[in-house]
Order: structure tokens, then C-alpha cells, then sequence
């Protein structure tokens, strides 16, 4: 079970505590728990949250980690949740100079997720909110049975990438879009506002409200086919129009508002992780560490920030990105003057000592996520710097290779696997095709293809929530096919896009 | 908290073997899997645990890495990970099924499970005690031998620096006696029953690649099973054509002679084994033969069979045969055994036609419970 902090950590705590506000940071209340290996090992299995709903899954996750750190492989050193207050934990065994590193890392994140704007509608409730979940799915189990909920919410997990992922926030009423055209349309078919009654017949004849009248009733006609604009929060879909049982509907819901809920974290890891480090770094270097404690430090910190070459470190692309941002905005590296400068000497050498670094950075955690944060301040001098690459699979070669150092490229790259958080983009176009109450969703084809096995798998998945024939619209090499799943067999033909 | 996980963790595990015994037939059919043998596990490919989404293959994705490298230059093994935002998500290209580690324990008992096998009468119960040491931890003292150097040198490196006396132009660090540290370990006590599987192989013209893969496979399980009714198992090996020689585990499986068959060099082989090192009333002991049924003479069969009857069959367990149909042997050999001991409790034979019937000859060979 967790313990809340000894003296002497609560000591250390307050320490650092007061650094990270020394340095302006701001969070919510952060409580720290002390736990052992295991128990780390347990609340990362359940995502940070000690209560989630029974499912095998975090048993699988357990399963990794525990084996990771026994082999040596991995080890938790930080979990931090999103939540007012802030819940973290703290590895019972650490020495002082690991634990007073993770409060300080902790401190930033905390500072991210309440001032970052991604972060604004999450449920700061989430720990309650996780806990009345957890009770939710235990007493559908109870009535229903363990098997049945649990095959459904492995079926719901097939689909629980499929929101809105760039959504403001989660929308529970129905589309407020949709009740604003009603209102106008109306409007259409008495028309104009008329002042006086005796200009009725002129500003408004009755062929006008007439043909009026009949757009009206085209769009409604059309309106028929739902849903009446492409849909790309399909868990939200289902929730209005399959035919589901009440607890198949509860667990859905469950399970869309904590995808809505992490959404956040995936769109900004960069950031995030960056930011933390940022941060650990500078409160341990600046103040927090002892001469004794600078070994055991420089090997965590570089424990963190190593790289390979075929993946990229979030926390290391991170904490250049922030740096990096700081020193133009120190030196003002930035604007006009200095995008139009291409004398090289004169650009090593700019400085205009204008200090605004930390502004800067604090301003940019508040309204950028990852894909504007790498769109806006990722410069080539600092690709250069960082050797960045994109780097491919040869089929030929039966590799994986370097395929490109160019800005643009790397640039491109990194933004499309941040777009969507790396995942294909889905929408519902119709929930009526053809007339037979089959669903057409559409891949929003950007250039790569979808694992054909997993998505014939995940077709299924969603057909048993549909019960009707399921169709997806994509691309494989370069042609349109439709992918079809009527609850017994798959099949595809070509179409035309 | 603890026991939520424990629960999960357990539901994970029993859908693990659900899916292994599902899949049972498939395994024990292939041979690759023996390649991927870890000492006391083993990694499974399980089909679709791995939840099913709408995503992009890696493949065909890419991405984008950092660190030096020429344009066209190959990113070495290991070093491309999925850049899966998820973290855990899967590991390596095992992109298609997820790989589980199951220890050989497990593997036995649900191959025990799946074929119904009994458990194995032991003749002898009597325990030997082994040692082993284990390492736990570290310490300020101990043998110089257990020196652990990094952490002594590290322990320096931090003496050094809180005392000032540490010079970054000239990094050299002396540990002194205080600095060292030691690796501690603790002896722990096995008890173990003693049993030998003595195999025997043809490896003679006529015994081809594909049969002595089906021997192999085949004897993994049987391995497998058999250590996990007797922790402690010895293996010997034994090939032979017209004369028999004891081999270690990598050349049994590998080699390959010409020349005739004499069936009975191996058994007088093993009856000397068996004499010289492994006392019937201490251990357990369970020759197994395999060859494709084609023997010299009639003659040779027939010693073969007194030294089974006389020398062989009243120390032992289980004698088991495995006859591997090859498009060269008459397959007499079979014949003939069957009718001079088929009716003895401890005899099991059987024929092996293909990979398909590995499954059932493991029944024949284990389903005796002895």
C-alpha cells in the first residue's frame, strides 16, 4: 500500500517545492506517495490511476513491466497523473538525488497540465471519476457476467482510437451545429424579417418562400442519409445510433471518455516530457543538487536523454526544443530581420541580448501542442544540431535505412506522425448506406496504408457492435477498395475515389 | 491495489493458456519455436492479444530518427522501434502476434493438460541436495573475486568530487579500500529426484534432414515433460549406424553418416551407460530410441531383443521407440518389437509418419504415466 512521504522526503519535498516556484512554475496541489517496485510496477499497469475497471489488459501491461524490470530492462522512476491535486509516485527505494530529480520533473509536468490549453476541459476529477468507472464495470459484471463485459470491452478497445482526437473536448450533447441549422432554416421558409405587413408580398412573393420552401425540404430529404456531415467521433456515433444493450452503452461511454481524457497527453508528449525535463534539469543543476549527488545525477539524466538511431526520444527532442526556443528568444534569434539574414557569420554571432527566453517558454507551454510546437520552432539549424533523419523500411534490402536528412522531409515526417497522434484519420459517412442500415466509415488516405490484417480484424470488432454490415472506404496502393465485413465473411472490391 | 493487479494479471495469464492450448497442435508441430528456447522459458507467438485497431503498418510508415549516418545507411537490428505514442506497446517487429514468455513448467503442464498425460509413477523418490548461489545485492565486503567494479569505481569517482580532490583535466580515480564493493549472495537449497533420458538415434543413409527434425521436435517434448515431473534431469545422447558413440546434444541432432545399421551397438552402449553411471535403485531411467525401422540382419534384431529383455527393460522406467517412416526403410524393426516385448508395461511404441503425428506419438510415448 502507498505511503505518504517521511520526514525527511517531506523535507526534501518542500525543498524543491520551493525551487519550482522560485522559478514560476504553477500546479495544482501535488501529492507524492511512496511506494515499492511492485507497486509501481501496479499503478503503472492501471495507467497512474489505483482503481480502473477489471480488464486482462493491465494484467498484460504488469506483466511487461514487472518482467522489464527484473531483466533489467526498464524501470519507472516517475508517474504523475493529471489531476487537481496532482497525484504522483515515488519509488520507496531511490536514493535522495533520484527522488528530488522526479519531484522536480513531476513539478513541470504538473505546471504543463494545468496551464497547457489541451489540458483545459480534461476532468480534473479523473481519480474519482476512474474509481466510479471501475465500480460501474464491476456491477455490470455482477449482472451480466464476466465473460460477456469483458469480450465487449476487448471489441470496444479495437475501437478506441476512433474520436475525435483533436477535438477541443469531448461533446456529450448532441452536435450543437445541427440544432443552429434548424433555427436558419426556418428562418428560410418565413422569409425575410418584414417591417411593415404591406411589404410582405414584395419582399417575400410566394414564388420566392415557395422555392425556398422546397430547398428546405431537399435538405431534409437529404438529411435523411445520417449522419449529415462526416463524423469522426465514431465511439460517439455508435453511442447515438447502434443498437446497443444499456450496459453495452455505459461501458461505450466509459471507455470513450477516458480515450478523451489521455487524448490530451498523446497530442503533447513532446512538449510534456520536454518540459519536465527542462525543468528537472534546471532546478537540480541551478539549486537542488549537492556536489556529492552530480555523478548519480548526470547518470539519470543521461539515462533519460539517450537515443537511438530508429526512434526518437520525446523527452531529449523535447528538452533541445525548449532550450533551444529560449536561447533565440534570449538572443533574438527570431523575426523578420533575422529570417532574411543569410550572411552566416552574421548569424552565429547574432545576439540582441533581448533576455526574453523564459518568457517566451512559459507563453509557448501555455497555447502550442506538439504538432504546432514542431510546426512553429522547429528550424533547420536545429535538425542540423540534433541529426535528425527519416529513415524507412527497404523492402529490397530487407532494412530499415536512412532515407533522408533534408529539413523539409524531416520536418514533414514528424508532422504526419503527429498528426491525429500517428493514427489514420476515420470518419463515419454514413449510417444508412445504401439503404440497408449498413455504416460506411471513410480513411482519410494521407499517403499510407492501413495494416490490412488489423483492420479486417477491427472491422469485425466493430460490426458485432453494429450488427449490420460494415464497410471502410481506403487505399491500397494507390487504389480505392472498400473493405466489408457482414458478420460472417470479409470481402472488398475497388472502388473509385 | 495489490490484489486488483493480481486479478488482472491472472486473467491475462489464464487467456495466455487458453490461447497456447488452442493453438497446442500447431507448436508442437514446429520446429521453430525450439530455436527461440530460452533456458527455462520459451517465447509464444500468440495470435491477436494484441488489440486490433485502424493504424498504419510501421513498415510502411517510417519515421523519423536522430543521430549520425550517411543517406542509405542501414539502421542495425534492434535499433528501429515503432513509434507508437503508447510507450509498451509491442516489441520489435513482432507486429503480428504478441510474443509471450511461458516457462517450460507451463508449457509441460498445459501439453500434460491438452493430452490428458498422467503423471509419472516414480520408482525412486530419493532427494539429492544441490546448492546454488544467488546474488542479491551489494556489499561493503567480500571476496576480492566478487569485486563489482563499476560500483567501486563509482563509489571513488563520488569520494573524490565531495572531497575536491577530483580533477576533470586529469580524470584518474583511485579507489581505496573504503570504495570497494562487493557483490553478496546468499546459497539456496534444491532438492531434486534424479532421472536420465538416454536417446538414441539412427543416423545412418537412410535417416534424412526431415526425419531427424521430427526426432528433434519430438524430443523437445518429451524433454520438456520430463523435466517437469523431475526437476533435475540428465540427457545423454547416443547416435549410431553400424557402430554406436556417445555425443554431446549438438551433434546428435546434427550429424549425418552413411553406412549400415546395427541397432544393437547402441543398445549395448546404453546398457553400459546405464551400468557404469546410473544405479537402478537411485535414479529413474528412460531410454529412447529413434530410427526409421531398418535394421542390418535379422540376426542383429534378435540381439537387440535379448539385451532389451535381459539387461535393459528390468532397470528402466520406459523404454520407448520411435519408428520415423522414411521412403528408405522397410519399417521392420517395429514389427519385430512389438511382437517380442509390445506386451511389457514398460515398453512404448510408435510411429511417427509426419510432423502431423508428433502430436499423437507424444501420447504414445508419455501416456503411460511411467
Amino acid at each position: 500500500m502507498p505511503k505518504s512521504l517521511t520526514p525527511h522526503l517531506a523535507k526534501l519535498k518542500d525543498e524543491v517545492l520551493g525551487y519550482a516556484r522560485e522559478f514560476g512554475l504553477d500546479f495544482f496541489e501535488t501529492v507524492f506517495e511512496v511506494v515499492t517496485y511492485d507497486e509501481m510496477n501496479m499503478v503503472a499497469s492501471y495507467g497512474g490511476f489505483p482503481n480502473r475497471y477489471p480488464h486482462w489488459r493491465w494484467g498484460m501491461e504488469y506483466e511487461q513491466l514487472s518482467k522489464g524490470y527484473e531483466y533489467g530492462l526498464s524501470k519507472i522512476y516517475e508517474l504523475v497523473i493529471n489531476n487537481d491535486p496532482c497525484y504522483a509516485y515515488l519509488l520507496e527505494s531511490n536514493a535522495d538525488v533520484d527522488q528530488k530529480l522526479v519531484m522536480a520533473h513531476v513539478y513541470g509536468h504538473c505546471d504543463f497540465f494545468k496551464n497547457n490549453f489541451s489540458f483545459r476541459h480534461t476532468n480534473r476529477r479523473m481519480i474519482d471519476e476512474m474509481a466510479n468507472h471501475a465500480t460501474r464495470v464491476r456491477r455490470w459484471i455482477d449482472k451480466i457476467g464476466v465473460e460477456k463485459v469483458e469480450d465487449f470491452i476487448d471489441r470496444t478497445l479495437s475501437l478506441e482510437n476512433l474520436i475525435d482526437q483533436h477535438a477541443p473536448h469531448i461533446r456529450r450533447n448532441p452536435d450543437p451545429k445541427r440544432a443552429e441549422d434548424e433555427a436558419k432554416a426556418n428562418e428560410r421558409v418565413e422569409g425575410f424579417k418584414v417591417g411593415r405587413e404591406y411589404m410582405r408580398g414584395f419582399i417575400n412573393p410566394s414564388e420566392f418562400l415557395e422555392s425556398q420552401r422546397k430547398k428546405v425540404e431537399d435538405e431534409k430529404a437529404k438529411a435523411k442519409k445520417f449522419p449529415e456531415r462526416a463524423q469522426r467521433d465514431v465511439l460517439y456515433f455508435l453511442l447515438e445510433y447502434a443498437p446497443l444493450e444499456p450496459w453495452e452503452a455505459d461501458i461505450l461511454s466509459i471507455l470513450r471518455d477516458e480515450a478523451y481524457y489521455f487524448a490530451p497527453q498523446g497530442q503533447t508528449k513532446i512538449m510534456n516530457e520536454g518540459w519536465a525535463s527542462y525543468w528537472h534539469s534546471t532546478i537540480m543543476t541551478r539549486r537542488a543538487l549537492k556536489d556529492d549527488e552530480i555523478i548519480d545525477y548526470a547518470d539519470r539524466h543521461s539515462g533519460t536523454m539517450g537515443t537511438r538511431p530508429g526512434a526518437l526520444n520525446p523527452y531529449k527532442l523535447g528538452i533541445e526544443l525548449w532550450r533551444d526556443i529560449e536561447e533565440r528568444w534570449n538572443k533574438g534569434r527570431f523575426g523578420k530581420e533575422w529570417d532574411e539574414c543569410d550572411d552566416l557569420r552574421a548569424r552565429g554571432s547574432w545576439d540582441k541580448k533581448l533576455g526574453a527566453g523564459r518568457e517566451k517558454i512559459f507563453e509557448v507551454r501555455k497555447h502550442y501542442n506538439d504538432i504546432t510546437f514542431i510546426d512553429t520552432f522547429l528550424t533547420p539549424e536545429f535538425a542540423i544540431e540534433q541529426k535528425l533523419f527519416v529513415y524507412g523500411f527497404n523492402d529490397k534490402r530487407n532494412s530499415w535505412e536512412i532515407l533522408d536528412r533534408e529539413f523539409r522531409k524531416v520536418k514533414a515526417k514528424l508532422l504526419q506522425g503527429l498528426t491525429n497522434f500517428g493514427q489514420p484519420i476515420i470518419e463515419v459517412i454514413d449510417g444508412n448506406f445504401e439503404n440497408r442500415s449498413e455504416l460506411l466509415l471513410a480513411h482519410k488516405h494521407d499517403g499510407q496504408d492501413l495494416k490490412g490484417d488489423y483492420a479486417r480484424e477491427t472491422l469485425k470488432n466493430l460490426q458485432s457492435l453494429w450488427r449490420r454490415p460494415v464497410n471502410i472506404v481506403t487505399r491500397y496502393d494507390g487504389k480505392g477498395v472498400m473493405l466489408r465485413y457482414d458478420g460472417q465473411n470479409h470481402s472488398e472490391k475497388k472502388v473509385d475515389l | 491495489m495489490s490484489l486488483k493487479i493480481h486479478q488482472d494479471h491472472a486473467r491475462f495469464k489464464a487467456i495466455v493458456r487458453g490461447k497456447i492450448k488452442a493453438n497446442l497442435r500447431k507448436y508442437v508441430q514446429k520446429g521453430e519455436m525450439l530455436g527461440k528456447k530460452g533456458k527455462d522459458a520459451i517465447s509464444i507467438p500468440i495470435p491477436f492479444i494484441d488489440i486490433p485497431r485502424f493504424k498504419y503498418g510501421h513498415k510502411e510508415q517510417g519515421g523519423v530518427g536522430q543521430g549520425d549516418g550517411e543517406v542509405g545507411q542501414t539502421l542495425g537490428p534492434g535499433q528501429v522501434q515503432p513509434g507508437d505514442g503508447h510507450g509498451q506497446a509491442g516489441q520489435g517487429e513482432g507486429e503480428h502476434a504478441l510474443e509471450v514468455d511461458v516457462t517450460l513448467d507451463e508449457l509441460a503442464q498445459i501439453l500434460g493438460e491438452e493430452l490428458q498425460l498422467p503423471n509419472i509413477e516414480r520408482r525412486h523418490n530419493e532427494k539429492i541436495v544441490t546448492q546454488r548461489i544467488k546474488y542479491t545485492g551489494i556489499n561493503t565486503t567480500g571476496p576480492e573475486s566478487l569485486r563489482h567494479f563499476k560500483r567501486t569505481f563509482k563509489q571513488a569517482l563520488k569520494r573524490q568530487i565531495a572531497t575536491g580532490t577530483y580533477d576533470p583535466k586529469k580524470p584518474v580515480i583511485i579507489p581505496t579500500r573504503e570504495d570497494r564493493r562487493y557483490r553478496s549472495y546468499k546459497l539456496q537449497d534444491l532438492p531434486e529426484t534424479n532421472a536420465v533420458i538416454i536417446y538414441m538415434m539412427d543416423v545412418s543413409g537412410s535417416m534424412g534432414d526431415e526425419q531427424k527434425e521430427i526426432v528433434r521436435i519430438e524430443s523437445f517434448w518429451l524433454d520438456t515433460w520430463l523435466r517437469h515431473q523431475y526437476k533435475g534431469l540428465e540427457s545423454r545422447y547416443i547416435i549410431h549406424d553400424a557402430v554406436a558413440r556417445e555425443v554431446d546434444r549438438d551433434t546428435f541432432f546434427h550429424t549425418r553418416e552413411s553406412g549400415g545399421t546395427m541397432i544393437s551397438s547402441a543398445y549395448k552402449l546404453c546398457r553400459d551407460i546405464i551400468q557404469a553411471d546410473y544405479p537402478k535403485s537411485a535414479w529413474n531411467i528412460y531410454p529412447f530410441h529413434f530410427s526409421d525401422g531398418d535394421n542390418w540382419s535379422a540376426d542383429d534384431t534378435r540381439q537387440c531383443i535379448d539385451m532389451l529383455k535381459n539387461d535393459i527393460l528390468p532397470g528402466v522406467n520406459q523404454f520407448a521407440y520411435g519408428q520415423v517412416e522414411s521412403p528408405y526403410g522397410s519399417g521392420q524393426f517395429i514389427k519385430d518389437l512389438r511382437e517380442a516385448v509390445g506386451d511389457q508395461t514398460n515398453v512404448a511404441l510408435s510411429e511417427i509418419a509426419d510432423k502431423d503425428a508428433i502430436y499423437n506419438s507424444i501420447k504414445d510415448f508419455l501416456g503411460k504415466g511411467r
